[in-house]
């Protein structure tokens, strides 16, 4: 796999450590009545995609950046690359 | 035997005799032979014994989709099995022999399972080996391995050496055939980079096995002639013996390279292209009829290569049999050699005259074939069913030809059928690959298609990437026609016709598969076995198919097809680890003072990447336990010291600072004054223990974080985690600094005196102005920038001291000359080990990934009044249980009884059984201060347990230790000694 890093351009997958699903940006509060429910579903609960998929890497042997991937998980192909803060950044502005 | 003559061919040297060994006997053959085409050119046709049944077989092919003629190559130090005799290139002093047949090869008793055949057909072992299961283990499956099977490995260690290698370019070629040659050729000249690879050890493709004219010129001649122009190409890398292997994602490609006299045996090369061409060419399949597996029996354009190419020309009495045009070719060629040729069976009512010489058996079929051990003649029928009995030697067949598409699979796209062909062509690819069939891959079987088809597809892939074509020239071709009939299997006769030579599947095989259901491709395949193995069903699969289509009364498409997944072509597992293995598997990481230590007696122990040292032997000791001992006296008593360099170290500046660390430990850092140091306690986000350490704020927004040394990436990426995608808005910014400052510890009563030695004038280290849990930067030793904090993991008044890695070295030697008065030493891991047991502190062995903070009785520290990462699910009810695993410490009744770690704990009336498990020890030790071994451990309940007797169990190591519960801190439990 090649990953086309926003930063460094495109680099092996290897040099990567994936986490998994984009959705643990949206880290719930931990000061609502119902947080404890929250952080359950948050931490465990998964849309298993066939399709689309956001998701977390790691450029552990490259500069350190959080991505989120947008990638196809029946052909892999990627059709973005983001870095995680500017993507959390953005998400602000037109959801939360 | 050697029969000197051979037909003229420039691929083969005459002047250059080349001796080798099969099976014992000595023969000749010739620089460029195979050993394949060697063996043939000596008259050698028995070669192996089939996979299941032994079946005498022969060479069948000439590459690597070679069913049978597998061998094993025998060298000095190794034995290489399963190489396919249609490969291996002849070298002088070659020793081969055959596998899978005892006592020999002509006499084979285990050929008797080829007598009860009709007992052991597909699914025969499912069904019979059922019961009693336990024999399945013990008996069916050894004696089942020792009669099937392919070769045997030596088990040796070899000498040779493999290599892994990345290689870049914008066009990858595969293949070197006509297609690959005009595509290299067309986009060298534009200046693009370009990797062309072919598995052969000599560039031409087909085009080798051919004699007609390109240009006026042997297809040999016009092979050298373009290879000419394109070596002058420095943008263009021709790459021989190289076997891709697989297609990965995003134009990643997979290939081995083989090297000839080279200390290193293999490159695994991982090549990366933005554009590939698939020019591998297409393999011919074969008929099932008969006994059509006897040796003789060959494809028809494989004769044609051993005749054109090897210049083998002892082929006697030929006879062919055709559902195609191609086979005319072959036909031509054998004639012009003065071969006698019986004659051409085709399975068509009035196919192309090509030449009068050649006699046409029309609208027939071979429907048995004959001979014990080598093919004697066949039987033909025609279409009013007249039997005519043929004598010939040899066998040429075609059942049509399939564009090699494997590669096209491996990402997961389906081939498609073409009707016009009647074979599968490379499905549409998608967009994550980036590869496409051309030529003869792509089902163009005439050269002259095949070079429009190239020269097409290249221009194309040169206007994707923006490139303009330079001029170029390409041969002129008379267009030429190809023509089959759909014609698959004989359909007369009950005996075996085989369909997978490498597998012993034969037509019958199918039918019973089908008859009891298995009618998906996918479950035939793995009822049966077709197509897998070394050769991948790559002369048998459509057939197979075909078959089972006309089973089923559907078209080919609709029963549809299995795909192929890499590997191509079989390859080690040596050449995808490279050089990796042993000590180079992963990198060693050394300590700053590694050499110092080495030179003082040090032994070493890993932890992780890392070499540490475990202690320090001094010269009348004879065991360990002498030094770590001694260590661990010598640090209570007075003053030790040990690298700690190994400990994860981040960095952590910012205005966000403090609030980034208070979020990320449980515990609260909000109030952490400037020049102190915390115990922190992480937690995941699950409200399990990560990791813990200590945090020193050395500033106003400075922040050095401790990790376990295992821990050290996994906490680093966590903290970037929690700051890139969790609070980007925050201020704050870490880095990892584990290699660019050493630490050492110094511990033990008379600690500050060597400190107060080292530390320049103007910095107060007095218990007063620099207590128990501070930190400060300072200069030592004139001048030397350090940092100075005052924890203590031994549980004595100690010193953690940090400065620039590569002062670490001088700083030991020099710590061993001032502390000379206080009897100075320094210590390893071990007695580390020893005084964190001795001092209850939590470790690797604690932190398993299972334990809470209320498990380690800190329950309490986790705050519920701020936001950390694992602070809500901290508080989820299966994790506060009351009787719930605690932390405590175990000491044997008897000093000397060893309590061994992962035993676990019982009542000691209870009997020793899962349900009466109340917990397990975690680390162990003989603590010299106790004068006892001691241990820590979960207990459930475990805080109200102190003063109970329990049995610590290992029915592993069979050992059975009665032990009193106790506070798991056994040395100082108040912590006095720290604040003196």
């Amino acid at each position: 796999m090649i990953i086309d890093h926003p930063l460094l351009g495109p680099r092996d997958a290897s040099e990567f450590i994936y986490l998994g699903d984009a959705s643990l940006l949206n880290r719930p509060n931990w000061d609502e009545e119902k947080s404890e429910d929250n952080f359950y579903k948050y931490l465990y609960l998964r849309e298993n995609v066939a399709g689309m998929h956001k998701e977390l890497w790691f450029h552990q042997q490259g500069d350190r950046s959080w991505l989120v991937i947008s990638r196809n998980t029946v052909t892999h192909e990627i059709f973005k690359v983001e870095l995680a803060t500017e993507f959390k950044k953005n998400m602000g502005k037109s959801n939360d | 035997m050697t029969r000197p003559t051979r037909t003229k061919s420039s691929l083969i040297n005459t002047n250059k005799k080349l001796s080798f060994v099969f099976n014992g006997k000595k023969y000749e053959g010739f620089q460029g032979d195979t050993l394949a085409s060697a063996l043939l050119a000596n008259d050698v046709k028995l070669i192996a014994r089939s996979f299941k049944y032994h079946r005498p077989r022969g060479i069948f092919t000439s590459g690597s989709h070679e069913p049978n003629a597998l061998v094993e190559i025998i060298h000095d130090d190794y034995n290489e099995p399963n190489s396919k005799a249609t490969t291996v290139e002849l070298y002088e002093g070659l020793v081969a022999k055959s596998q899978n047949c005892w006592p020999s090869l002509k006499y084979d008793l285990m050929s008797i399972n080829d007598k009860f055949s009709k007992f052991i057909g597909a699914g025969f072992y499912y069904k019979t080996f059922m019961w009693p299961s336990f024999f399945w283990e013990k008996v069916y499956e050894p004696v089942i391995r020792k009669a099937a099977g392919l070769g045997k490995l030596s088990k040796n260690k070899n000498n040779k050496n493999s290599e892994k290698g990345f290689l870049y370019c914008d066009l990858l070629i595969i293949g070197s055939g006509p297609s690959g040659l005009i595509s290299a050729y067309i986009a060298g000249l534009s200046g693009i980079k370009v990797i062309i690879v072919e598995e052969d050890y000599v560039f031409g493709g087909s085009l080798n096995n051919e004699i007609f004219k390109i240009s006026n010129m042997s297809p040999q001649a016009w092979v050298q002639s373009i290879l000419k122009e394109i070596r002058k190409l420095s943008n263009v890398r021709c790459i021989e013996n190289t076997s891709v292997i697989g297609m990965f994602d995003h134009g990643v490609f997979g290939a081995i390279q083989k090297l000839k006299e080279s200390k290193i045996e293999q490159i695994f090369w991982k090549i990366v292209s933005k554009k590939a061409l698939l020019c591998s060419g297409s393999l011919e399949r074969l008929i099932p009829f008969q006994n059509n597996d006897l040796p003789g029996i060959m494809l028809s354009g494989s004769i044609r290569s051993y005749l054109n190419r090897w210049g083998v020309n002892n082929f006697d009495k030929v006879l062919l049999f055709t559902n195609n045009d191609d086979t005319y070719v072959t036909a031509l060629d054998l004639i012009s050699n003065g071969i006698n040729l019986i004659g051409v069976v085709d399975t068509r009512d009035n196919p192309r005259i090509f030449d009068p010489k050649i006699k046409v058996f029309k609208s027939s079929q071979i429907v048995s074939a004959k001979g014990k051990l080598y093919l004697k003649g066949v039987d033909i029928v025609n279409k009013v069913g007249e039997l005519t009995h043929l004598k010939c030697d040899y066998l040429g067949i075609s059942g049509g030809w399939n564009p090699n598409i494997h590669l096209s699979c491996h990402t997961g796209v389906r081939p498609e059928w073409n009707e016009k062909i009647y074979a599968f062509v490379a499905g549409k690819t998608n967009v994550s690959t980036h590869l496409k069939a051309v030529g003869s891959a792509n089902g163009k079987f005439s050269l002259y298609e095949c070079i429009l088809d190239a020269e097409k597809q290249v221009l194309e892939i040169l206007s994707d990437l923006e490139m303009k074509p330079k001029k170029y020239s390409l041969p002129k071709i008379k267009e030429q026609s190809f023509e089959i009939d759909p014609f698959w299997f004989v359909k007369i006769g009950s005996q075996r016709k085989w369909v997978d030579l490498q597998n012993d599947v034969t037509v019958k095989d199918i039918e019973m598969a089908y008859a009891e259901n298995f009618r998906s491709v996918e479950h035939l395949k793995r009822y049966t076995t077709l197509g897998m193995g070394t050769d991948q069903g790559k002369t048998s699969n459509v057939t197979g198919l075909a078959i089972l289509a006309s089973l089923s009364n559907k078209s080919i498409p609709d029963v549809g097809t299995t795909v192929f997944r890499p590997p191509y072509i079989p390859l080690s597992i040596e050449a995808l680890v490279g050089s990796s293995i042993g000590k180079n598997f992963k990198p060693t990481r050394l300590t700053p003072t590694h050499n110092w230590a080495r030179d003082n007696g040090a032994s070493f122990t890993e932890t992780g990447l890392w070499l540490r040292a475990e202690w320090y032997s001094q010269k009348n000791e004879y065991h360990w336990r002498m030094s770590v001992d001694r260590e661990v006296n010598s640090v209570r008593n007075s003053v030790g010291f040990c690298d700690v360099s190994t400990l994860g170290k981040i960095d952590i500046q910012g205005k966000d600072a403090l609030e980034f660390v208070n979020k990320v430990y449980c515990n609260g850092f909000a109030k952490l004054p400037v020049g102190k140091v915390r115990y922190g306690l992480m937690l995941r986000e699950d409200g399990i223990v990560m990791d813990d350490g200590t945090t020193a704020r050395m500033s106003e927004n400075h922040f050095i974080m401790t990790t376990t040394t295992v821990n050290a990436e996994s906490v680093y990426r966590h903290l970037e985690f929690c700051h890139q995608c969790l609070w980007p808005e925050m201020d704050v910014h870490l880095i990892s600094t584990t290699d660019a400052w050493a630490q050492i510890a110094i511990a033990g009563p008379k600690s500050r005196k060597i400190i107060s030695k080292i530390v320049d004038k103007q910095f107060d280290v007095s218990n007063k102005n620099f207590p128990f849990m501070a930190c400060k930067e300072i200069t030592i030793c004139g001048g030397v920038l350090a940092r100075l904090f005052r924890i203590s993991f031994s549980g004595e008044l100690a010193y953690e001291l940090s400065i620039p890695t590569q002062y670490a070295s001088s700083l030991v030697s020099y710590l061993m000359e001032i502390g000379k008065d206080e009897n100075i030493i320094p210590y390893g891991t071990e007695a580390l080990g020893v005084m964190r047991i001795e001092k209850g502190h939590a470790a690797g062995a604690e932190l398993n990934g299972t334990i809470s903070a209320q498990n380690l009785n800190m329950g309490k520290m986790v705050s519920n009044k701020k936001d950390s990462i694992g602070m809500v699910l901290s508080k989820r009810e299966g994790l506060n249980t009351l009787d719930g695993l605690r932390l405590v410490g175990l000491k044997p009744i008897k000093a000397n009884h060893q309590l061994v770690s992962g035993s676990h704990l019982f009542n000691s009336s209870d009997t020793i059984t899962p349900i009466n498990d109340l917990g397990y020890i975690t680390s162990s030790c003989y603590s010299p201060t106790l004068k006892s071994s001691i241990a820590l451990g979960f207990l459930k309940n475990g805080n109200s347990r102190h003063g109970d007797y329990l049995k610590a169990s290992n029915p592993i190591l069979k050992t059975e230790v009665i032990a009193e519960v106790c506070n798991p801190i056994f040395v100082d439990p108040n912590g006095d000694r720290l604040r003196e």
